[in-house]
């Protein structure tokens, strides 16, 4: 138990992530407004990406670009470059679908007049 | 050992969600967001990840935001239920559970910055090493996004094409 609350404290970065993503989530779920609920979904997506990018440090090293052309490349000395790359993707596409979302609710609102979700739902019946 | 300037960070970044998240008015929780973007971008530049730092505070804090702000001004602004039901109880058992479990596994994970971490180890040495011979770029994550994986990229501008095509055909009939 105790090691556990200790692993936890030594990666703040971990921690940080749990915080945002299961709060994110939460919001998701539990929220009405439709502007809140996308709002969580980016914090959700934000999380998971700063989780890939916490992956790939490492102590003592600097950015993925080479200091020199000829001088053999030391790999420690280098952050991880792989979750960088997978994860520009990722936010760019997240983006995207939020975008999607926040299209989906303009047409929402003029159509029913509201953004609330249990509003909605009487007006449909 | 613990890093200082990394903690106050994500002090402030848990701060700027909590606000984004807690606020009323809509408008100044979408701007909270956009400064909670602004924070991601400095933790991730402080450690290490500058290319994802510059996305994040161009597409993140700013594209994002301006979506988020161009559909409250055509929406509601405002969050108008304040009473709040209590959530079900599947939702109070289910997400402690999840956080405890996965605070249990933070146990299992490779130590912060540790240079040997497996995510470290197997392919990656190999395009630090060999991107300069193969595509003559300085940065590795530019000659890893535009050569190694240059179809991939290609695809997510599919993707985001895509995600154009589709506002422009749900926001067609109103202008």
């Amino acid at each position: 138990m105790v090691d556990a609350i200790l692993a936890v404290l030594q990666r703040p970065s971990f921690l940080t992530f749990v915080i945002l993503f299961l709060w994110g989530f939460y919001i998701m779920v539990t929220r009405y407004n439709l502007v809140k609920k996308l709002i969580g979904m980016y914090l959700v997506q934000t999380s998971v990406i700063f989780f890939l990018v916490s992956i790939s440090v490492k102590k003592g090293a600097t950015v993925p670009v080479l200091l020199s052309t000829t001088d053999p490349v030391i790999a420690a000395s280098y952050a991880n470059p792989l979750p960088h790359v997978l994860t520009l993707t990722a936010i760019v596409v997240g983006v995207a679908t939020t975008g999607v979302g926040l299209a989906l609710c303009a047409a929402i609102y003029q159509k029913y007049g509201s953004l609330d979700e249990q509003e909605i739902l009487e007006r449909l019946e | 050992m613990i890093f200082s300037y990394e903690i106050i960070l994500l002090l402030l970044l848990l701060i700027t969600a909590a606000g984004a998240i807690m606020v009323k008015d809509l408008m100044s929780s979408v701007l909270l967001l956009g400064s909670y973007s602004f924070f991601l971008a400095l933790v991730w530049a402080w450690t290490g990840a500058v290319d994802v730092a510059f996305v994040e505070a161009v597409v993140g804090a700013g594209l994002a935001t301006v979506l988020f702000l161009l559909t409250l001004f055509r929406t509601a602004p405002k969050d108008t239920r304040l009473r709040r039901p209590l959530p079900s109880l599947i939702t109070l058992i289910v997400f402690p559970l999840v956080g405890v479990l996965l605070l249990y596994a933070a146990s299992d994970l490779p130590g912060y910055g540790d240079p040997n971490s497996p995510a470290s180890v197997h392919v990656s040495p190999t395009y630090l090493e060999q991107s300069y011979q193969d595509s003559h770029t300085l940065n590795v994550v530019t000659s890893v996004l535009m050569d190694y994986r240059s179809l991939d990229t290609m695809v997510e501008t599919v993707v985001i094409f895509a995600s154009g095509i589709a506002c422009a055909l749900l926001l067609r009939r109103h202008g």
